[in-house]
């Protein structure tokens, strides 16, 4: 009975959320005509035209490289800088470490729209405008925080008795730390990136600002292209698809983390 | 764990340092530096003391905004928090395909790119076009987001719980999953009615992650941009003209610097302080659990 009950509700649940996703496909499997004519609830007319346009045409497809590139690197900054940094919050007390951790978090916090214009200033003067590496960095802004975070939940959960025996055993720290402590934490370094690799590929807002040519992102790509040529709402679509699936990849490589990832480690 | 003291340490937390004053102190610089001076053009800038922030105190656009602004956070709370607990305890517990299948499309929405979120709902909502608004039309409800804001808001708020529920019900199932079984067995012989067992046994486990889920929320759908920004473009008129899309609009749509750098430090720190005080409940709460 009960099991009837959380199997409706789960149902229900994930229809709602998968109704949207499901129009969003049928209209990239559509004609313009056929979207703006008739109102049909799967494709009438079966096309990957739409689709074709993406990957032919070279200001889409680059979009999708661009954000690809800015997130790995992203995600490579992010974690290289926030893993020696969470290691000392998670086993030594120093000077302020509590205040640093507060404030690493409120970049967390500080909302994208308040650095918008200060970023662009920041990276035209120093001649990083409208590279991948602008980008990347401006988005350390809320990943390194938040690698932090989590790095921290999971590494607390490893005994500090396993780092003392290392070194009775003569390893050196940076031997312990690749050889030992990185292995334990695997699952946690796989959550960190998950999340790093999730805000940096889900921004509009700085990568939009930081972006003209070279490094357009694929969500710029697409708010212009809709503003410009107005309604090509099949390719727009197809656009859309595309850009759920790396998602949907790298969900599927973390489900068996995802939930406690989300709890950042502190259940 | 007991730490240990080591001042050494600060050298494995400089790089993060480094980088998060390079990408965070020298712009919020910039911010105050904007906050305090007016120009006429021409990079040059005079001192003004603290003239923009009256006028932003004062201002009846950042009230309204900062109105709305509340509304909207206190109703996606109210129902995205309840019903996320309501959903996690649906989900299924047993390890298997069909658990593995719904964490993935539960975690779906989380990763699709924020203004596809928007051109998701911009679509799906249109008369004409889509299956949403379409069907309400049909239903003979007048429906149209972009001309009545009672429509637009409905389908702010919708898009919001379609887009963030899922994290919350993640948080709350991975606290579920921490009790152990021994748990349920006890209230069974028990007897403790269905209630009882949430009241006394999952709602205590989950209150670590209910409040990671509270501050993430309350943070997130304050700085919200993106999504209503596709949808509705802040309107009709300014019905759903959110603190950070008037903030963009000010900053780089009318270029007033000042104003809007005031208004950027009024924010942060409203968000700051907010978040400081849930962040502290937390800390205690983490503290409490561990003696």
């Amino acid at each position: 009975m009960r099991s009837n009950k959380s199997a409706f509700v789960m149902t229900l649940y994930i229809l709602f959320l998968m109704l949207p996703i499901y129009w969003l496909i049928n209209m990239s499997l559509k004609t313009n005509q056929e979207i703006l004519s008739s109102f049909s609830l799967w494709p009438t007319h079966l096309t990957f035209d739409n689709y074709k346009v993406i990957f032919t045409d070279a200001s889409w497809y680059n979009g999708y490289l661009n954000s690809i590139t800015y997130v790995v690197m992203n995600t490579l900054i992010s974690l290289a800088v926030a893993l020696p940094a969470a290691y000392a919050f998670s086993r030594y007390t120093f000077m302020g470490d509590k205040h640093l951790f507060f404030w690493l978090l409120t970049n967390r916090m500080a909302p994208p729209a308040v650095f918008a214009l200060p970023f662009f200033q920041l990276y035209s003067s120093v001649g990083l405008f409208d590279t991948h590496i602008a980008v990347a960095l401006a988005h350390t802004l809320f990943n390194v925080p938040l690698a932090v975070w989590i790095l921290e939940g999971f590494m607390r959960g490893v005994p500090k008795e396993i780092d003392e025996t290392a070194y009775i055993d003569g390893y050196g720290f940076f031997a312990f730390f690749r050889k030992i402590f990185m292995p334990l934490i695997a699952s946690g370094i796989g959550v960190a990136a998950f999340f790093c690799f999730m805000f940096s590929w889900v921004e509009l807002l700085l990568s939009r600002t930081l972006t003209s040519v070279d490094a357009k992102s694929i969500a710029a790509t697409m708010t212009r292209t809709a503003s410009a040529s107005g309604l090509d709402w099949g390719v727009l679509a197809a656009a859309g698809v595309l850009t759920i699936v790396p998602g949907a990849l790298v969900i599927y490589f973390v489900r068996n983390h995802i939930a406690k990832g989300f709890a950042l480690g502190r259940v | 764990m007991k730490k240990t003291h080591n001042q050494k340490a600060w050298f494995m937390v400089l790089p993060v340092l480094i980088l998060v004053a390079f990408s965070a102190i020298i712009p919020l610089m910039t911010v105050v530096n904007y906050s305090v001076q007016d120009t006429f053009g021409n990079n040059e800038f005079f001192w003004v003391g603290l003239e923009w922030f009256e006028e932003i105190l004062h201002s009846e656009r950042m009230h309204d905004a900062l109105i709305r602004q509340t509304i909207f956070t206190s109703i996606i709370l109210a129902i995205e928090i309840p019903l996320g607990i309501y959903v996690a305890l649906h989900m299924p517990k047993n390890k298997g395909f069909w658990s593995s299948l719904c964490l993935v499309l539960v975690a779906l929405p989380l990763l699709i790119p924020w203004n596809v979120v928007g051109t998701i709902w911009q679509v799906f909502g249109r008369i004409d076009i889509g299956l949403l608004g379409h069907t309400l039309d049909q239903l003979g409800i007048t429906y149209n987001y972009t001309q009545d804001s009672t429509a637009a808001w409905f389908t702010i708020i919708i898009m919001d719980v379609w887009h963030w529920t899922s994290l919350v019900v993640l948080l709350c199932y991975a606290g579920l999953q921490s009790i152990p079984d021994a748990y349920y067995q006890a209230a069974k012989i028990d007897q403790a009615s269905r209630w009882d067992v949430f009241r006394h046994i999952e709602l205590p486990k989950m209150k670590g992650v209910l409040l990671i889920a509270i501050l993430l929320r309350f943070m997130d759908s304050f700085m919200i941009y993106t999504e209503p920004f596709v949808v509705t473009g802040g309107g009709p008129g300014n019905a759903t003209t959110f603190l950070s899309i008037d903030l963009v609009k000010m900053a780089i749509g009318q270029f007033d610097l000042g104003p809007a750098a005031a208004f950027s430090l009024i924010y942060f720190l409203g968000i700051l302080l907010v978040s400081w005080v849930f962040y502290t409940i937390m800390v205690n709460s983490d503290k409490e659990d561990a003696q």
